[in-house]
Formats: C-alpha cells, structure tokens, sequence
C-alpha cells in the first residue's frame, strides 16, 4: 500500500546506485580504451600544428555547415533545439545542480524555472522533430537500427516524465519523481554501450579531425 | 495568539513583506466577482479565510485594504462574534472566537446582511414564550401581585 | 458511555441559541475544511447526531499525537465536538488505571457493538509481542479484539497510518501499520509526526457529523486534509518558481523568505494542511517559521533521505560510488587496453613480408 513512496525510495538509492556504477565504469572504461588505442605514428613530415587547430576544430563544428544547412535544415534546426534544450535542463535546473553538488562537492548556479522549463518544451519538441524526420525520410529509414528507436526513447522519457513531474501533472508527486529518477537511471545505464557515448567522445574526434587537418597544413 | 498580533501590527511587517504576497490579489479578485454576483442576481456568498494559504502579513493586508464601513456588530454566543462591514458595502467580515477568545472561524461574506444577525426564526418562537411569560407576570404584578413571584 | 440524545438536543439543553448553533456549525465546517455552502447541511445533519463511543489504543508510539491533540484544546469548537464523543477508553488520559482501565475498554466495546470509533495511535510490532504490550496483552492480539466490532478505525499519527519512526531501516521490531493488519473494516489515515490537531478532530467531526468516512487518497487519508501538496499550497511557492533559494538558515535569502528546497524541504512530496490549518492555534507552521519540511505525513519519511538534503539528492552516499566505479573503470579501461596492445602486438608479429618475387611465384 505504501508503493509510490516505496519506488521513489528505491529510485533514489539501490537503482541509483547501480546505475551510477555502471556509467562510471562503462564511461571510463570506453574512453581509457579509445584513447589508449592509439594512433599509428604519423612519419610524414608536419606542415603545421596540431593542437591548435584542434582545439579550434572543436568549437568551429558546433556552427553548421552552410551547405548542410541549406539541404537539411530542419535537422540541422530540430538538432540544436534538441541539444540546447537538453542542456539547459540538465544543467541549469536547479534541484540537477544539488544533485550534482551531493555528489562531486561543487555546483554552480541555476536559471529561473520558467526558462528551464522553456527549454525542456525546446528538446521534446526537437526530439519529436527528430522522430517524425526518422520516420518519414526514406533515407533515414533505411539508416534506423533498433539501437536507434532505444536510444531515442531512453532520451525522451526522462525530459517527459521530468516536465510531468515539474508541473504535478502526475498524481501522486512521487510517482512520477520516482518514473522521472527511473528514466534518467536507464538512460545511464544504456549511455556507455550506445552512440550516447558521442557525448564525450564527440569532443574527442573533432580534436583529432582538427590536429590532422592542421599537421597537413589544411584549413580546418 | 497571532491573530490579534497580525492585527495590530499591520502595517510595519506586511510593508517590509510586500514582495510576499500573492494571496491577497486573487482573494480581492474573487470578493469584486462575489460582489458583482451580488449586485445583478442577487445571490450572496461566504469566503472561508481559514482555507486559504496565507503568508506572513497577508491577513493583515487583507482587512487593511478592505477598511472598515458603518457597520459593526458583536454577537455574544459562544464566545464572541465581531461582524464588520468593510469600507465596501456589501462585504463584510466576519470573525468568530470561543468563549477562550481564540478565532474558531474568519470569512468574508457577501451579502446584504449577514445571516447571524438576523433573528433566527427558532429563537423568535422561543422568545415568544419567554415574553408571554413575562408579560403575565407583569399582569399578576398589576393586579396586587402573587406573594410568591414578588 | 454513548448517550440517547443528540447534539441538538443536548446543545439547547445547554441554552445555546439558535445564532449559537449556527456560529458552532460554521466553525465545524471550517473545521473540516468543507465550504461555507455545506453549513446548511451540517446543521440538519449535526442535529440528529447521536454521542458515539471512542476507543483510543496507543501502541508504538511518543504520545505525541495524543500530545497534539490535546494541546489544541482548551474550550474550543474541538471540545465542544469531544464533549460530544464519549471517549471510553485511552490510557494515557483515562482516569482509572489497571484492570479498570481494561474493563472500561471491554464494557465500551460490549455496549457499543459495531457502532464505535477505534482510534490508534502507534504502530504494531510483529517480530515479538514482547516489545509492546498492554495489561499483558499483545498490540496485535488488542488490536484484532477492539477492531473487531469496530464501526470505523481511524489510524492517527504516521505510525499508525504508515508504520512510522518505529518501521524505520532495520525496523527492529518488525512494526506495521494498522492497515496491514485490519483489511476488512474503513480506515481513515490522518498522517502527520505529529498530525494537525484540527484535521484530526476534524476527521472526528465528519464521522460525528455525517456517520460517514470523508473522501479518501490512494493512502485513505481525507482529501479535504491531505489532497494538495505542501509545495502547491506554499506561500513561498513563487520563490521556487523564480530559483531564488536560501542556501543557509541565516544567510539574506532565508531573511528574505526564499525558497527552502535547496535546504532540504520535502514539501514538494508530502500531502499535508499546514499551509492552511497551520500550528499553535494558527500562529505558523514550519515553511513560515524558516525551516524545510520534513514530509512527516508521508509513508517512510524517515528513510527518504537526509533532512537537510534537497529531494533531488540521492538517498546514500554516492560520492563513495563515483570513486570506487571511476577506479573500478580505470582498471577495466587497462585491462582492455592491455588486451587491445596484445593483440595489436601479435597481428605485428603474424605480420609476414612479401616480396616481388614471392607474388610472382604464386602468379
């Protein structure tokens, strides 16, 4: 009888624990093995450096191609509402940042819940975007894997529920704090074995993209 | 007992709380559609004030901004009842307390009187007995008096 | 004992006026949190209402509810309605001690088969009778025997509602709650550590008034009481809204009335009257006088994480969980690389030269 309160409970220690283990490892353990991989030892003689024009690579990316944009701006749109909105919520609400602050010992401070919450509508509004373009291009169509639907999923579900639980459009609160908590949990569980690695690693291959174009002595 | 507090320390705390507030507008929102309802068809409505969340100085604010009409009234019946019209005719405030002076209940009605003080149709049935009563033992006085009534 | 006459009647014999019984049932509306449109319908129904018999059964408890209780009245509108409800048995407040005391409770429950109230406060220990007992007899066992014949039981306090402090992790004594116990008779929870004075004489008001049990949560706790959130109700409310919080208890925001989240308020979570029935005869509750909610009238509260914690802060330490799973990562992530370097190194070394010669042999 007392089961909302029970699975928030739960939510919030046993399954959060497991959770956050398994991102740790899975994490670390994928970006210690990318990185102690490798690369085979360049013997051409360098027409320039490399670490700037990495670092550089890494913020230039984040401006879309004019010629992207042009042939798909809708993806190019939807894709930056998405991830900008994502951000703000995770980042910038702030009952995150306290979660963030018991964990690491540091936060940082928050936005009014009114522009959190505006961004929340942001991603699930790109994400839905996202979805019907997954499912109406024939291209994108033949390119979707399962791994695709789940991670669109796994994505969605904790901005859902947290807008749900953020306006009490769920009753009883806990219920849906405890769905809410239990999406992300999924989330990070599925995050180390999914292309929702790209997180970390999306940094990492542009600064390589960068250094090699800049060691050739290529724009980059 | 708080509720005599808020009263005499209105306007000091409920000034520095200003931003505070979000209770009284709405609540004066609902009093002007009350009073309206009142105006045009006549029907009368009862506020309860103990139901609705008040911050710190909001009561205060409240009965300051309703002000005081031509009216007070206190019923003494069970403890003490204060009935006063607000600077708004047709709103009044009505404060209940027990024989302990603690407020049992605070509304606001509106309406053309309120219901409390009018004579109660029970009560004039029952005064009726007692004034005949009375009245024939006036009559017995008149006519020399019955030794055991004095 | 239970008596013939009803309040009505007993009101007048009394010398209340009429005007009287109207303020009494506009302050029991308020009580009980109706509206002001229902004062017509108290009034013909508290009328005919009849004095019922209560049973008061305290078992693991603090005697804080009964504390509560009795703390809100001296002669109020509350005790008007107690000196109307003839409360037969309670141990803490009976006069008569020891076996008398027993036989009061057996005389009420003889008496007033089926029509009365049973109050418990506290909750049962199932892992060994031992741990609480009264006059030799088990919590459980009593409680079985007085529900039995129970028109209604109203669980008052969280230990009786939810199984309370004494349920909390490891739950020693193998503590429940009313409700898992008694399935067939209506329970009404009134939750709280302890419980609003007025909503629990409010519950007895409505029982008292109507013969019936109020509108009920998923936890069978009046909605009247318990139907909107601490958060929903606060006044502070629209600081959390503007993500303007106290970070301290003593610091410009706390001054200023911000928000308590950040200092650890369960209000978003708990269902409670507080905001509205307040504490100490209305003068505050705890939100008003600067401190969090604790979510005293939700199952579990003790084990749903620090006081001082925000909400959104996991319930055990994870800072420890990072450390070790980062390490844990590490090691695995070596391990890994390891075996990549292995089998880079033995694809080197199976790595065979092939000359010109070699290609045209096999041409």
């Amino acid at each position: 009888m007392n089961e909302p309160m029970d699975f928030l409970i739960w939510t919030r220690s046993t399954a959060f624990d497991v959770a956050v283990t398994i991102f740790v490892i899975g994490v670390i353990l994928r970006l210690f093995e990318i990185i102690s991989l490798g690369r085979k030892q360049n013997l051409a003689e360098a027409k320039g450096t490399e670490f700037g024009p990495g670092m550089r690579t890494i913020f230039s990316r984040s401006v879309p191609d004019l010629g992207t944009f042009r042939r798909q701006p809708l993806t190019v749109v939807t894709g930056y509402m998405f991830h900008i909105g994502l951000f703000i919520s995770l980042i910038m609400f702030v009952p995150h940042i306290e979660l963030f602050r018991a964990t690491f010992g540091f936060g940082w401070p928050g936005l009014p819940t009114p522009i959190v919450d505006a961004a929340a509508v942001l991603a699930l509004i790109g994400l839905l975007a996202g979805l019907w373009h997954r499912i109406m291009n024939p291209v994108m169509q033949k390119i979707t894997t399962f791994e695709d639907w789940l991670v669109w999923t796994l994505t969605f579900l904790p901005i859902l529920t947290g807008y749900l639980a953020y306006h009490r459009m769920v009753d009883p609160y806990p219920l849906i704090l405890g769905l809410h908590v239990l999406s992300v949990e999924a989330l990070m569980i599925a995050f180390p074995f999914t292309k929702l690695m790209h997180t970390f690693t999306v940094f990492l291959s542009r600064w390589y993209n960068g250094a090699m174009n800049g060691r050739r002595g290529v724009e980059s | 007992m708080s509720v005599f507090d808020n009263k005499s320390s209105e306007s000091p705390s409920s000034c520095g709380l200003a931003g505070m507030s979000h209770n009284t507008l709405p609540l004066l929102n609902e009093v002007s559609h009350a009073l309206k309802r009142l105006v045009r068809t006549g029907e009368s409505t009862i506020i309860d004030l103990r139901a609705i969340p008040f911050g710190p100085g909001d009561e205060a604010r409240l009965i300051n901004l309703l002000g005081k009409g031509e009216v007070q009234a206190t019923l003494d019946t069970l403890g003490k009842t204060t009935v006063t019209e607000t600077r708004f005719a047709g709103v009044w405030l009505v404060d209940h307390y027990n024989s302990e002076d603690e407020r049992i209940a605070f509304q606001i009605e509106i309406i053309d009187i309120p219901e409390l003080l009018r004579a109660q149709t029970e009560d004039m049935y029952e005064s009726l007995d007692l004034l005949g009563e009375v009245v024939e033992v006036e009559k017995q006085k008149l006519n020399g008096g019955s030794p055991a009534i004095q | 004992m239970a008596e013939k006459n009803t309040l009505g009647e007993s009101l007048r014999r009394h010398g209340v006026s009429r005007r009287g019984f109207l303020k009494f049932c506009t302050a029991t509306a308020s009580l009980m949190a109706l509206p002001p449109t229902m004062v017509p319908a108290i009034a013909e129904a508290l009328e005919k209402a009849k004095r019922p018999s209560v049973i008061w059964l305290s078992f693991q408890e603090c005697t804080g509810c009964t504390e509560s209780l009795t703390r809100s009245h001296s002669p109020s509108v509350e005790s008007l309605i107690f000196d109307h409800i003839s409360l037969d048995y309670h141990h803490t407040l009976q006069a008569a001690a020891g076996e008398a005391a027993e036989a009061a409770r057996e005389a009420a429950m003889h008496e007033n088969k089926g029509k009365y109230i049973l109050v418990v406060d506290g909750s049962i220990p199932l892992g060994d009778p031992g741990y609480s007992t009264i006059a030799g007899i088990s919590n459980l066992e009593m409680l079985k025997e007085t529900a039995k014949d129970a028109a209604a039981i109203v669980a008052v306090g969280t230990c009786a509602a939810f199984g309370g402090l004494p349920q909390a992790n490891p739950n020693p004594t193998g503590a429940v709650s009313v409700s898992d116990i008694i399935k067939d008779k209506p329970i009404i929870n009134v939750s709280g550590c302890p419980p609003i004075p007025t909503v629990i004489t409010g519950v007895l008001a409505h029982f008292l008034t109507f013969g019936s049990i109020p509108d009920l949560d998923q936890y069978n706790r009046p909605k009247v009481f318990y139907g909107q959130s601490i958060h929903d109700r606060c006044y502070r409310r629209p600081f959390y809204d503007k993500g303007k919080f106290a970070e301290t208890f003593d610091d410009e925001g706390a001054k200023a009335g911000w928000c308590l989240y950040k200092l650890g308020c369960k209000g978003p979570m708990t269902y409670n009257a507080c905001a509205t029935a307040k504490w100490n005869q209305g003068t505050s509750w705890p939100v008003e006088s600067g401190h969090g909610c604790l979510g005293c009238s939700e199952p579990r509260f003790w084990d749903a994480g620090g006081f001082y914690n925000a909400l959104s802060v996991p319930i055990s330490d994870n800072s420890q969980t990072v450390a070790f799973a980062a390490a844990a990562g590490l090691a695995l992530g070596a391990a890994a690389a390891g075996l990549n370097y292995k089998n880079k190194d033995e694809a080197t070394k199976a790595h065979g030269t092939v000359t010109i010669d070699d290609l045209e042999k096999s041409s």
